[in-house]
């Protein structure tokens, strides 16, 4: 793949390649070279890619707040306990406002949820061939940097969430206030079945519209970054540089809107109708 | 995968994506965290100085009561002196009052007992007179003996 040059839908392609890692039905377990042996992996493969970004910025999100947290005084803030409390505050008021009844879970989940997204949205701001290239050099032939343009990394998370929703809604409601929610409502007992249709797919529309909308920002963004550097180099800047400072809001939004929504989640499953 | 001057494009958009965060992102967010501290480096201050006026407050809250204390202590014993010095003004004056009612009644007793001298005399000279009389049988003539009978009056 080195050094032969690429048309534009390699190059786009190319860049929307996941580092993978799996079992090739003919070859076996192996990285994939290409994207039609990383598709013909199937489920079984992992973006190795996705695993360490994800990772690696989530331990450097505990390591960060951690680091503030040890030190914390009771006195006057410095730069980073500064930073940390103002992230912290905000959270907690985001919690306050919408949750309104007595969890230890929530707020870390939310201020987790927040500040790993964020940073992993973060990653779309680095220019898109840098670390690709950085990676290339050492061998690694794709490397796609940005964890939430990965469906995967982003519908995991939403799952999570799901069975906190499940879980939470069980042990306040029980079992029986669980499945009358899912089967009583909106049109009483003799309609159980349209009910249960109806709340079932509001119940599962939950995840799948929290991962996919953090995906298809990030992904939609992505995609315009790399289609802008297909441009000629010295014309790059001008949409790059707007469609950067647009994304910083973006990145920032979609962090808030992942997490306000697992909190708007949580606490409905916390409420009895 | 080539390397040609996309990367070079690339870092210009970057550089100047930077710049811009560097001149109208990062130093809004640097100046509400500045502020942030400096609230609560003001708040914990004025926390400080508040603790320091009342210790200071406190402090002279003692100083005033100890020297109430002293003052109403110093009116205590001056009104006690005063009241000393009044009880002996009064038994100065009771006994000078005394002394003078005592002079007083003396001197009337004195006057009293002249006065009833004189009206002994008085008597005398007339008893004696009448009895000159009685044993003259005649009437004295008062005029005549007048100046022998003031003479024994004086003599009495």
């Amino acid at each position: 793949m080195a050094s032969e040059n690429l048309t534009a839908s390699e190059y786009i392609r190319h860049h929307l390649q996941n580092l993978t890692y799996g079992k090739h039905p003919e070859l076996g377990w192996k990285f994939a070279e290409n994207h039609e042996e990383a598709s013909q992996m199937g489920f079984w493969a992992i973006h190795v890619d996705s695993m360490l970004w994800s990772i690696g910025l989530g331990v450097l999100f505990v390591w960060l707040f951690s680091k503030a947290a040890k030190r914390a005084t009771s006195g006057v803030p410095g730069g980073l306990q500064n930073f940390v409390e103002v992230m912290v505050e905000f959270v907690d008021n985001s919690v306050k406002e919408t949750f309104h009844g007595r969890s230890p879970v929530i707020a870390p989940l939310a201020l987790t949820i927040f500040c790993w997204v964020f940073l992993m949205n973060t990653m779309d701001l680095i220019p898109v061939d840098f670390l690709p290239y950085l990676f290339h050099a050492a061998g690694v032939t794709y490397m796609k940097v940005v964890p939430t343009t990965d469906v995967n990394v982003t519908l995991g998370m939403s799952i999570s969430v799901f069975f906190l929703i499940i879980y939470y809604s069980i042990k306040v409601k029980g079992v029986g206030g669980f499945v009358g929610e899912l089967t009583l409502q909106p049109f009483g007992k003799w309609m159980i079945p349209f009910n249960f249709l109806l709340e079932g797919v509001g119940l599962i529309a939950k995840p799948i519209s929290l991962a996919l909308r953090l995906f298809g920002n990030l992904y939609a963004g992505e995609l315009i970054f790399i289609l802008i550097a297909l441009l000629p180099f010295y014309a790059q800047w001008a949409l790059s540089v707007p469609w950067a400072i647009f994304h910083i809001l973006v990145i920032t939004l979609q962090a808030f809107i992942f997490m306000m929504l697992t909190i708007v989640y949580l606490s409905m499953a916390h409420e009895d109708h | 995968m080539n390397i040609n001057l996309t990367l070079i494009g690339q870092a210009i958009a970057f550089f100047i994506f930077v710049v811009f965060c560097m001149k109208y992102v990062w130093p809004p967010v640097i100046q509400a965290l500045r502020e942030r501290e400096k609230k609560i480096a003001d708040g914990l201050q004025a926390a400080e100085r508040a603790a320091k006026d009342l210790q200071l407050a406190q402090e002279k809250a003692a100083e005033e009561l100890r020297e109430a204390k002293q003052q109403a202590a110093e009116i205590l014993e001056q009104a006690n002196k005063r009241s000393n010095q009044v009880i002996e003004e009064a038994k100065e004056t009771a006994r000078k009052e005394g002394e003078r009612l005592v002079a007083a009644a003396k001197a009337e007793i004195e006057q009293e007992t002249q006065r009833a001298k004189e009206a002994l005399r008085k008597e005398v000279a007339d008893l004696a007179l009448a009895g000159a009389e009685k044993i003259l049988e005649t009437s004295v003539d008062a005029k005549a003996h007048g100046e022998f009978l003031k003479k024994l009056a004086a003599q009495l």
